[in-house]
């Protein structure tokens, strides 16, 4: 931690500090960053996460996607080529809404929702080539 | 772990991302009018305690040529899953790699490891990679790839 990140990096890497921000700036303007800045992890402040998959009829899948997608409570929802197609990460502030939702999730879709919450997260080492 | 008020509202401030200059904390201070040395102990703090994984660039894959981006799935025995999962973590194409429950019958898998490549037969070698490493231990697996994005909103805290 220290007063002036960038200058820090810059002096790491070489650069001036305007030059840091300014490809920054950049690279968040052209979308190949989402984001810069801190990543919080939601369980360590009390909320709950999962990971939850249903096994959709082609059929109904859109009208599904559309009940699971009004949940304020779903933050992201993929289609996948798997028997299980929907696949949808879930989070609250507690267990206890973390479980009413996907029950009620289960009562609108009249479909069953397995929920897969980590049990264990494992360290990365990711290293991307652009 | 202690998590509080000011926590909260520096998270608020910050979720979105990091001020784009020289002196970013005294920014975020300056807003919430609270001293930059305050601000810095708690993001200092937050981070040691792991509320705050990392601070820095989350990476749009997709931009990057990544536009294979595998959720591989393995059956691997519940006993040698920590020491399997540490070792497969550390591989470089590996971003996310979970331990989650099995659902028997319909789902027999409980190592979780999402991977990208630049092409379909990079994934597949990333595959063999893991398959490799697993030897004996994989019990089964398979791959699922994302076909549609049907909604994508990052976490926001919503707490009051």
């Amino acid at each position: 931690m220290c007063d002036s990140p960038y200058l820090q990096v810059a002096n790491e890497l070489g650069l001036t500090e305007s030059d840091v921000l300014a490809r920054l700036k950049n690279l968040l303007d052209n979308g190949t960053l989402t984001r810069f800045g801190a990543l919080y992890n939601a369980e360590r402040i009390g909320g709950a996460l999962t990971l939850a998959a249903m096994k959709v009829p082609e059929m109904d899948f859109e009208h599904v996607a559309k009940i699971v997608n009004a949940f304020p409570e779903v933050a992201h929802n993929y289609a996948r080529n798997h028997e299980l197609n929907m696949w949808f990460v879930v989070a609250t502030e507690t267990e206890e809404q973390l479980a009413a939702t996907l029950a009620a999730i289960e009562l609108q879709t009249g479909l069953p929702v397995f929920n897969m919450p980590k049990i264990n997260e494992y360290f990365v080492g990711l290293k991307l080539e652009a | 772990m202690d998590f509080d008020e000011i926590d909260l509202i520096i998270m608020r401030a910050t979720q979105a991302g990091l001020p784009l200059v020289p002196q970013p904390y005294q920014v975020i201070a300056d807003e919430l009018n609270l001293s930059v040395e305050l601000v810095m102990a708690r993001f200092t703090a937050m981070q040691e305690s792991g509320v705050i994984r990392r601070i820095g660039a989350v990476p749009n894959h997709y931009k990057l040529g990544y536009h294979f981006n595998g959720m591989t799935v393995w059956n691997v025995p519940d006993e040698r899953i920590d020491l399997l999962g540490e070792i497969i973590g550390q591989l470089p194409f590996v971003s996310h790699c979970y331990h989650r429950p099995r659902h028997l019958p319909e789902w027999h898998y409980n190592l979780f490891a999402m991977v990208h490549g630049k092409s379909q037969c990079e994934v597949n070698e990333q595959i063999e990679k893991i398959a490799v490493l697993l030897g004996d231990f994989n019990l089964g697996n398979d791959v699922l790839y994302s076909t549609k994005i049907l909604k994508k909103t990052g976490f926001r805290s919503r707490l009051t």
